[in-house]
C-alpha cells in the first residue's frame, strides 16, 4: 500500500492545497491548530468530499482525480475511526463491528464470527452483546477501531481519536492504539491537534496551518527544529525568524542575536525558555546576547515560572520561584534578557 | 394566584372537558357491548379502521422518501415545497375533499386517465375514502418524519457509507432505526387523523354504508335516527384519541 495525494479542496472562502503520502505500514499525523483543514483532508481521502483539483491514488487504483475519477465513499477500502466514535446505537457491539463486513458481502454468520474475533483482540469478547452507550470511553474508541479495521482497509484513518477520552484513559489508551497501529500493515492518517498524541502515534509530522502543510519530518526532527509559532508553543521553544549573516541574526521583528555557528540567509532560530536568564542589570564582559525587556506576564508551571517578556525580541522565560522573589518580577518590571550563543538552534527557513 | 387569570382559565378548562363528560354520562354504558357489535356501527368501525390503516400505509410509502427529500434533498426551493406539504394541514378537509373531485373526479384530468386506462374511478368508492384520508393524515407523517430526519446526526450516515454500505443500506439500516421514535409517533398521528377524517371524505367518497360511512360519517347520520348508535361511535373515537394521546404523551405533548 502506498499512499499518494494532492488534495486540493475546500469549503467557501477556505481551502485545502496539500501533498501527502503514506507508505504501507507507516502512521503519519496531521497535526495543527482547529480549523486547520486536517479533518478536510481526512473527509476528501474518505470519500466524503470529493477534491476539486488534485489527485488521490492508492498502489495503483486512482480513487479521486477531477473531474475523470470518484470512487464513492462506500467502495474505497478505508477504514475511519471518527471523533465521538459514531457507533450505531442501535445495534450491539458486534453487529457494529460486523456492520462492514455485511455492507460488503459477506454471510451473517461468517461475518459474526470475524467480528467476534477481533473483538476478542482487543479484549471486548464480553462486551459483544452489549448496546455501545454501555461502554466506557476507552472501550468505545476500541470497538470503533475494530469496527474500521475489521474489513481490511488499505488506509486507516482517524479523526481526533483519543479527544474524547478523559486524561487518565488517554494515557492508557493512547499506548494502547499505538500498539494496534504497530500492527496494522496498511497506511494510517491520524489527525489531532494534540501534539503528545502526535509524537507517540505517528512515524512522520505533518503540521496543516490555513490549509497547508507548513512543516513534516519525524516527531524528532519537528520537535527540535520548529518552523512555526504553533509548533514551537506546543513543543515549548522561543523561535523567531531572521536572516543571517555569519554569526549574527537580524530577526524579521526587531533585535538581533549572536550565534555559535556561521549561517548566511533567511534562518529560524530557537532556544529553550530556561535558556534565559533574567538579570536587573545589563550583564557586563561576555559577548552574550542580552536585550532590555518588559515584563508582560507570569504564569505558575509545576516547578517554574514562565514569564511572558516584550523586547527585541519578545520571549517566554522559564525561572524559579528564587529568581522571581530576587527580582521581584512583576508585570511592568523592566529587566534583561541574556542567552548564550551556544544554546540557540539554527537552521535555514 | 390572581382571579383575573384564574377565572377565565377555569372556564376554558371547563369549555373543553365539560362536553367530553356529557358524552361520557349521556354513554349508554349497559348496552354499550350489544351496540358495538351491532351491524350498522360494527360496520363503519371496521370500515375506518381498514381505510385508516390502508391510508396510513399508503402515507409511510410515500411519506417517509418525501421527508427523506425535504430533510437531505438537494432540490432548489425546499423550503416552499415544504410549505405546500402543510397546506392540507391547515386546508379546510372539505375544501381538499372538493379539490380531489376535481382532479380524481371522472372528468377530472387524473380521473380521466385511470378511467380509461385502467377503468378506475374512485370517487364514492372504498379506494376514493383511503385517497381522501391520505390526502389529509399524510402532512403529520411527513411533518413527524422530517423533523427526526433534520434531528439525527448525518454523520453516522457517513460512518456506514465508509464502511461499505449502499445508500439503500444506510437508509435501512442506520437511517431509518435512527428516525424510528418519530416515524411510530408520525404513524399513529397520522392513523388517528385518518380514523377522524370526516369532510374530505364525504366530499370526495359520499355516504354509502357499508362502502364509504366511516364512523365519523355514522356519528352524524345516526344523531338523527339513533342517537344511542351515535353516542357509542363518538365514545369509540374518543377513546381512540386518548389511546394515540397516552401513547404519544412523551414525545407530543411535553414537547
Amino acid at each position: 500500500m502506498s499512499l499518494d495525494a494532492d488534495i486540493r479542496t475546500g469549503r467557501g472562502e477556505f481551502t485545502v492545497d496539500l501533498r501527502l503520502t503514506v507508505e504501507a505500514g507507516e502512521t503519519v499525523a496531521l497535526l495543527g491548530p482547529n480549523g486547520a483543514g486536517k479533518t478536510t483532508v481526512l473527509r476528501a481521502l474518505a470519500g466524503l468530499l470529493p477534491l476539486l483539483d488534485g489527485h488521490i491514488r492508492v498502489n495503483d487504483t486512482v480513487w479521486d482525480e477531477p473531474p475523470r475519477t470518484f470512487v464513492p465513499v462506500e467502495r474505497r477500502p478505508v477504514g475511519v475511526v471518527f471523533q465521538d466514535y459514531l457507533l450505531f446505537a442501535h445495534m450491539s457491539v458486534l453487529e457494529n463491528v460486523a456492520f462492514g463486513l455485511r455492507a460488503r458481502g459477506m454471510r451473517r454468520d461468517a461475518a459474526r464470527r470475524q467480528a467476534m474475533e477481533w473483538l476478542a483482540v482487543v479484549g471486548l469478547g464480553d462486551k459483544a452483546q452489549e448496546r455501545p452507550r454501555r461502554l466506557s470511553g476507552g472501550q468505545a474508541q476500541r470497538v470503533a477501531l475494530v469496527r474500521a479495521l475489521v474489513a481490511g482497509p488499505e488506509l486507516l484513518l482517524m479523526d481526533e481519536p483519543l479527544a474524547a477520552l478523559d486524561a487518565g484513559t488517554r494515557v492508557r489508551v493512547r499506548a494502547e492504539l499505538g500498539r494496534h497501529l504497530g500492527e496494522f500493515a496498511g497506511g494510517t492518517v491520524v489527525v489531532t491537534h494534540d501534539p503528545l498524541d502526535a509524537m507517540v502515534l505517528a512515524d512522520r509530522l505533518v503540521i496543516v496551518e490555513g490549509g497547508r502543510v507548513v512543516q513534516s519530518g519525524s516527531p524528532v526532527e519537528v520537535a527540535r527544529r520548529p518552523k512555526t509559532r504553533y509548533i514551537a508553543d506546543l513543543v515549548g521553544l522561543n523561535l523567531c525568524r531572521g536572516a543571517a549573516s555569519g554569526t549574527s541574526v537580524a530577526l524579521d521583528g526587531g533585535g538581533a542575536l549572536i550565534i555559535a555557528e556561521p549561517a548566511q540567509g533567511p534562518v529560524y532560530v530557537s532556544f529553550s525558555p530556561a535558556s534565559i536568564g533574567l538579570h536587573a542589570e545589563r550583564p557586563g564582559g561576555s559577548p552574550r546576547n542580552a536585550w532590555p525587556v518588559v515584563v508582560t506576564g507570569l504564569e505558575q508551571h509545576a516547578h517554574t515560572v514562565r514569564v511572558m517578556v516584550e523586547g527585541a525580541p519578545s520571549v517566554l522565560v522559564d525561572v524559579t520561584a528564587g529568581v522571581v522573589a530576587e527580582l521581584r518580577l512583576e508585570v511592568g518590571a523592566r529587566l534583561w534578557a541574556v542567552l548564550k550563543a551556544t544554546e540557540i538552534q539554527t537552521y535555514p527557513a | 394566584m390572581p382571579w383575573v387569570l384564574v377565572a377565565p382559565a377555569a372556564v376554558g378548562l371547563a369549555f373543553l372537558l365539560v362536553p367530553l363528560v356529557g358524552l361520557l354520562a349521556r354513554t349508554p354504558w349497559g348496552d354499550l357491548a350489544g351496540r358495538l357489535f351491532s351491524a350498522e356501527v360494527g360496520q363503519a368501525l371496521r370500515l375506518s379502521v381498514v381505510c385508516a390503516s390502508l391510508a396510513t400505509v399508503i402515507c409511510v410509502l410515500l411519506g417517509v422518501p418525501l421527508a427523506w427529500v425535504l430533510a437531505r434533498g438537494d432540490i432548489p426551493g425546499r423550503r416552499f415545497v415544504r410549505a405546500l406539504v402543510t397546506v392540507p394541514l391547515v386546508l379546510p378537509p372539505v375544501v381538499g375533499g372538493v379539490a380531489l373531485l376535481l382532479v380524481l373526479g371522472r372528468r377530472g384530468p387524473v380521473g380521466q386517465l385511470l378511467d380509461s386506462w385502467f377503468g378506475v374511478s374512485l370517487p364514492f368508492t372504498t379506494a376514493g375514502v383511503v385517497v381522501a384520508e391520505a390526502f389529509v393524515a399524510m402532512p403529520f407523517l411527513v411533518i413527524s418524519v422530517e423533523g427526526a430526519l433534520r434531528a439525527a446526526d448525518p454523520r453516522f450516515e457517513e460512518a456506514a457509507a465508509t464502511l461499505g454500505a449502499s445508500r439503500s443500506l444506510v437508509f435501512r439500516r442506520v437511517t431509518l432505526p435512527s428516525v424510528a421514535p418519530g416515524l411510530v409517533a408520525g404513524t399513529v398521528l397520522c392513523w388517528a387523523r385518518a380514523l377522524g377524517e370526516f369532510g374530505a371524505t364525504i366530499t370526495f367518497a359520499g355516504n354509502f354504508p357499508g362502502e364509504t360511512t366511516t364512523t365519523p360519517l355514522a356519528v352524524y347520520l345516526a344523531l338523527e335516527s339513533d342517537p344511542d348508535a351515535a353516542i357509542v361511535l363518538s365514545v369509540v373515537l374518543l377513546a381512540v384519541s386518548v389511546a394515540v394521546l397516552a401513547g404519544l404523551r412523551e414525545r407530543w405533548i411535553t414537547a
